[in-house]
């Protein structure tokens, strides 16, 4: 079940750019912008605070002439003003589950839950560093900072496998006010994430959870005698009639889902269930409308 | 022995484990199947789930039957199950195994013999006393034996091609002691037979074994109406049957084979079956026997003799039958009466007739032959061919044997002949005296009905009584005979119609035709015929009917033959093929009107067929089918716990497919889709020869030769390229006997003794290759030791390789032949040798030379084969630096030579790939005169 190749370093970074490319860059709400306590290089496209020089304009009356760029006037008889791009930057903390219950797969060609959590974490990296964001790891020692380089650090911050079983959310590392996204199965312990969220939404922090799983969680189409192991072996559970548990297992998977969306209500943020046999895109644009702030 | 329905068991015992399968079913079903592990992250939701249904799934019916199938059928194999047990009755006293061991028993021998083995082995086994007798012996005192003293006898005992006479001496030889009996008998009744059966019963037990299979018997052939008439008998007469019946013979080679094949059919409860059988002559008088196909029994095959052999006879009449002349009075009517129903007749003139090789020619008053006739009749004369001449008014006018002897008359003639009797005469019609001892006609009795009036007269001649074979009361000779080479002549001194004598309308005229061979003996020869002669064998057939050379045994008087052929074949005759002095005879197993009669038996006795039911044993069976069981309920337990996926589903269903074709075989249909296989090799071949112009050679399996030739043709090449717009590429070597030739234009073929001669599918493919465009040049590289034509071995090899090939007539190169001008003007084609003529296509005979043209109008197309022997190839040949490979000449003639050499080369090519372009030149004044207009 874990037979599907591991990304290579070149090979996600790829994937992930090609991803990236079909969405145009990530806006962050005007209203977070308001309260990012550092401004960052995130053009609007419009004039405004900023660095980067944006158009000039002819003086308008009411233009103080503090403001008129006497060096283009100069070299015409109108006077013209120097506008500058209006930016902003936002900072965003990805968790991407590394436990052994992400390396699951329910078919023989299917992506792993890992790994399609880390191509959308990369996707939406991608996309937030071209708007001007900053991207940084929760946890992992990746610090939100912004450029393309980010991208290195981050590939490099995702590799590897966790030793747990099941994953719990970290929320060392999310900026105030920046946004987190927390890529998982939470197949395991919700009080873990239950405190990741709080500690979050302490900060200001808003974000969104994504649920990653295989479409044989959703279904559960075992039958017969079989014992049930978890990734890493250290969970089992033995059954003989494998087929009968499948309704409650089905109720105990919605009520999960359940809890989880009310938890992300509760602190103002979004959840959303994907299946590894669905296409990523959706999901990505998912993710990316959920960081603009949900409309 | 514990029996249910047909089948017994060995160890019933075993059985009772049947009774432990419902226990089995209660463990099969206790036992849960073994789990399966998953790693499912999913595990953490179902923890603390508890089973509503404490028993694991059940396993279903289906499979839970599959195994008790499996192991009741492996507790039945095991307890050893037989179809069809024998039971063995043991009997006591001695046995005696009764064969009647003629032919009739033949077509199932080995199973008689299987019986009688088993009954023997049965008694040794009992410890009784055997004895077997065959009926076709001679009778001879029973003795019973230990049975082991029969075991090995018994395989060695044969049917004889005979059935057994009269059984009245066995009667006389039964031991007086009790015994049971045993009679394996072939279902045909004959004398003493019941009243052997009497005595046996007075014995003891008598049982009585018959074949249901039917006897088969087929009759002498008859010749009647134009046909081959077959007649076959068979018993039991029952439903209707259609049987095969095959004329074998010698074909012209002298094999034996097929020679006609024909159905017999036998209707609803029809004792005997005929059918007639068409043939030609020739096929008709090859066949040596006929045969039921595939029945083996001397019954069934039926031996030929001269008796259906009929000879051909040639019937040539000295005067034209003219319309308006009487039939009776043609001088052929009454040999033609005579021979119609005994012999084929042949017409037409005497040359036309001695192509058809007849065995007699009747020459009816034809008195002189031409020196061509003659000639040829005295070689088919000495090849044993018989000539019969009849006298007439037209021999007795001419001057044929008058001075000296004609080679085709047996004496000299005197002239004019004589009328004896008639109005004119003194003497009364002369009647014939009797024949004398060493004339053919010997003992044929002297008609007083037949009288003479006239007749030709021989000369007096010291040799005249030793050629005289019939004579009149008065001496003076009837019928004269001459040994000519191996066959002879006859004149009859009188015509063959009623002019001369009433001679052809009695029967002696038949019965002298007859003995002169002329036409055929009656079917069945009588016992007069055949006695005071020995006949001695010279094919004997054996119970199976396979003939075998007679080899030393002795000859038999004719009235033993003559009473065998009535009472069909003994011992001391057995059936096959009896030479007399002059003619063949068949004594055949089954005679002509020999008729097969059940055997009845007295009601009450014990009569078994041969086929009884076999035993079979079918531990065997029971275990594959247990084996198989087994087999699929692994495949059936793994799809189940849902281990069977993807291609191992596949491979699973591929396996049930493959054991249920297995448990029929047979039913497997192979079908191999035919596919075109194009050899990689070929299509290299192909390519490398239709990309560019590419002059080929023939590879003649001499290396040094075959190098050469490739040398000569890249120098040639080269000097194409060079000079002409035509630019082969690198020459190839051709085998002919596996390469296409069609690809190349021009075959270069060196001639070689050592090459063999080509098969018979590589000259199709060289005269298609002729027929289609294509040019050979043979070059037999001789012309410094020999002209073309000569007796140089490679001269001969080219005669012998040319034999097969379709070469028109040939010629020399004519001065006006295209090839002296396609590219050069030439007149001389010199090789490295030269001077000698070159042959090509000979122009059609009415080519002509039209006036003020420089040429004839020659044919069109290529000539197919250039034929010389100027080894036109080590001149052309250079080596792979462009330089000569061999000297030609001497100093600048030389070189001159080996320049003409190139140019007939670059002519040759330009001939082959424009064809007669240059010869249509002829029409250029015609052309241009056109134009000025």
């Amino acid at each position: 079940m874990t037979e599907a190749a591991p990304f290579a370093t070149g090979d996600l970074r790829q994937r992930a750019e090609t991803l990236g490319q079909s969405l145009p860059p990530l806006l962050a709400e005007a209203d977070l912008l308001a309260s990012t306590i550092m401004l960052g290089e995130h053009g609007r496209r419009r004039a405004g605070q900023g660095d980067e020089f944006w158009q000039y304009r002819p003086t308008h009356s009411g233009d103080s002439a503090r403001m008129i760029d006497w060096r283009r006037s100069a070299r015409s008889d109108a006077t013209f003003v120097r506008e500058r791009e209006w930016q902003a930057a936002q900072s965003v903390t990805l968790w991407v589950d590394p436990a052994k219950s992400m390396a699951f797969s329910g078919a023989k060609g299917r992506v792993e839950k890992g790994d399609r959590a880390r191509l959308l974490a990369m996707a939406l990296s991608v996309l937030l560093l071209r708007g001007g964001e900053r991207v940084g790891l929760a946890g992992a020692g990746v610090p939100p900072r912004p450029g393309r380089g980010q991208l290195l650090r981050l590939l490099m911050g995702l590799e590897g496998a966790g030793a747990a079983d099941y994953g719990t959310p970290d929320a060392t590392g999310i900026a105030s006010h920046g946004g987190a996204v927390f890529l998982s199965d939470f197949m395991g312990d919700m009080t873990g994430v239950e405190a990741a969220l709080a500690r979050a939404s302490d900060r200001g922090a808003r974000g969104v959870l994504l649920q990653v799983l295989d479409p044989a969680e959703e279904d559960f189409p075992f039958d017969g005698r079989t014992i049930f192991e978890s990734m890493g072996g250290t969970v089992r559970h033995e059954t003989l009639r494998a087929g009968d548990l499948r309704a409650r297992y089905l109720a105990r998977l919605a009520e999960r889902k359940d809890r989880l969306a009310m938890l992300a209500r509760a602190v103002g943020w979004h959840y959303q269930c994907h299946h590894t046999g669905d296409a990523a895109q959706p999901a990505l644009l998912w993710l990316y409308r959920a960081l603009e702030g949900g409309r | 022995m514990f029996m249910v329905g047909a089948v017994g068991f060995v160890t019933p015992v075993l059985l009772w484990a049947l009774v432990a399968l419902p226990l089995l079913w209660l463990v099969l079903r206790a036992v849960p199947p073994a789990p399966i592990r998953r790693r499912f992250p999913g595990v953490a939701l179902l923890l603390g789930l508890q089973d509503e249904d404490n028993e694991t799934d059940r396993t279903p019916w289906w499979l839970l039957l599959l195994r008790m199938a499996a192991i009741a059928a492996a507790i039945i194999a095991f307890a050893g199950p037989i179809l069809n047990p024998r039971e063995r009755v043991a009997g006591t006293g001695p046995l005696l195994v009764v064969l009647d061991g003629g032919w009739a028993d033949a077509r199932d021998w080995g199973r008689r013999i299987e019986r009688a083995v088993a009954l023997v082995d049965e008694a040794g086994r009992d410890g009784r006393t055997v004895a077997v007798v065959r009926l076709t012996d001679a009778p001879e005192t029973v003795v019973f034996q230990a049975a082991d003293a029969w075991a090995g006898r018994l395989a060695a005992l044969t049917p004889q091609a005979w059935l057994p006479g009269d059984l009245a001496g066995w009667a006389e030889v039964l031991p007086d002691v009790g015994f049971e009996t045993f009679w394996l008998s072939d279902g045909l009744d004959r004398a003493g037979r019941s009243a052997l059966f009497d005595a046996l019963d007075a014995a003891g037990d008598v049982t009585v074994f018959q074949s249901p299979r039917p006897v088969l018997a087929l009759h002498p052939a008859g010749f009647a109406d134009g046909a081959v008439q077959l007649a076959a008998s068979r018993l039991p007469a029952a439903d209707p049957l259609e049987v095969e019946v095959v004329a074998r013979g010698p074909d012209p080679a002298g094999i034996e084979r097929e020679l006609a094949r024909v159905t017999l059919g036998f209707g609803l409860g029809e004792a005997r079956g005929e059918v007639a059988l068409s043939l030609p002559p020739e096929l008709r008088n090859r066949i040596t026997r006929f045969e039921i196909a595939g029945q083996r029994s001397a019954g069934a095959v039926s031996l030929t003799d001269d008796s259906l052999k009929r000879r051909k006879v040639a019937l040539i009449g000295g005067r034209a039958d003219n319309a308006e002349g009487l039939q009776l009075l043609s001088p052929t009517h009454y040999l033609r009466q005579a021979l119609e129903p005994v012999a084929d007749l042949i017409d037409g003139s005497l040359m036309d007739v001695l192509l058809a090789n007849p065995d007699v020619i009747v020459l009816a008053d034809v008195p002189a032959l031409t020196q061509d006739e003659q000639d040829a009749v005295l070689g088919w004369l000495d090849g044993g061919g018989l000539l019969l001449r009849f006298a007439g008014p037209l021999l007795a006018a001419s001057d044929v044997s008058r001075l000296s002897e004609d080679p085709l008359m047996p004496v000299r003639l005197r002239e004019g002949g004589r009328i004896v009797g008639g109005a004119m005469s003194w003497g009364e019609p002369k009647t014939l005296a009797p024949f004398t001892e060493g004339s053919p006609f010997f003992g044929l009795p002297v008609a007083d009905e037949v009288t003479v009036t006239a007749q030709v007269l021989a000369q007096p001649d010291p040799e005249l009584a030793a050629r005289t074979i019939a004579a009149l009361e008065d001496g003076t000779p009837l019928v004269t005979r001459k040994e000519v080479g191996q066959g002879q002549v006859v004149l009859v001194h009188v015509t063959a119609n009623a002019e001369w004598s009433t001679l052809p309308l009695s029967g002696l005229f038949v019965q002298m035709l007859e003995r002169l061979a002329v036409s055929t003996r009656p079917a069945t020869p009588g016992a007069e015929d055949l006695a005071e002669q020995v006949w001695v064998p010279e094919v004997v057939l054996d119970a199976y009917g396979v003939p075998s050379d007679a080899g030393e045994m002795s000859g038999v008087e004719g009235a033993a033959l003559a009473g065998a052929m009535v009472a069909g074949p003994g011992p001391d005759l057995p059936p096959g093929l009896y030479a007399g002095a002059d003619r063949r005879v068949a004594l055949n197993a089954v005679g002509a009107e020999t008729a097969l009669d059940a055997a009845a038996w007295p009601a009450g006795t014990p009569i078994e067929g041969l086929e009884m039911a076999a035993e079979q044993v079918l531990k065997g069976w029971f275990l594959s089918a247990a084996l198989a069981a087994l087999m699929i309920d692994i495949l059936a337990a793994l799809w189940i716990s849902g281990k069977l996926s993807g291609w191992r589903r596949g491979m699973a269903g591929l396996a049930v497919v493959m054991l249920a074709l297995g448990a029929a075989p047979g039913a497997q249909a192979q079908e191999a889709a035919p596919t075109e296989v194009v050899d990689p090799d070929e299509e290299a071949l192909a390519l490398e020869a239709t990309t560019a112009v590419v002059l080929a050679y023939v590879q003649t399996g001499d290396g040094a030769l075959d190098q050469v030739a490739e040398a000569g043709l890249r120098g040639l090449g080269e000097r194409l390229w060079e000079r002409t717009s035509i630019e082969p590429e690198a020459p190839v070597g051709v085998d002919i006997e596996r390469d296409e030739l069609a690809f190349f234009p021009f075959l270069y073929w060196p001639v070689s003794t050592s090459q063999p001669l080509p098969s018979a599918n590589a000259y199709r493919k060289l005269n298609d290759y002729l027929r289609t465009g294509g040019m050979i040049l043979f070059d037999t590289r001789d012309s410094d030791v020999a002209r073309v034509g000569g007796n140089t071995p490679e001269a001969q090899h080219l005669q012998r390789i040319a034999a097969g090939l379709n070469i028109p007539p040939l010629e020399q190169v004519p001065p006006d032949h295209v090839l002296t001008r396609t590219f050069y003007l030439l007149q001389d084609f010199p090789g490295r040798h030269g001077g000698a003529p070159v042959w090509v296509e000979a122009a059609p005979p009415d080519a002509e030379q039209v006036e003020g043209m420089p040429f004839r109008n020659l044919n069109d197309g290529v000539t197919p084969v250039v034929i010389g022997g100027n080894d036109w190839a080590s001149a052309w040949a250079v080596d792979e630096m462009g330089v000569p490979m061999f000297p030609v000449g001497r100093g600048f003639a030389g070189e001159r030579q080996r320049e003409m050499a190139n140019r007939f080369g670059i002519n040759l090519i330009m001939h082959v790939l424009t064809g007669n372009y240059k010869s249509d030149q002829v029409h250029v004044p015609a052309l241009l005169e056109r134009l000025g207009q």
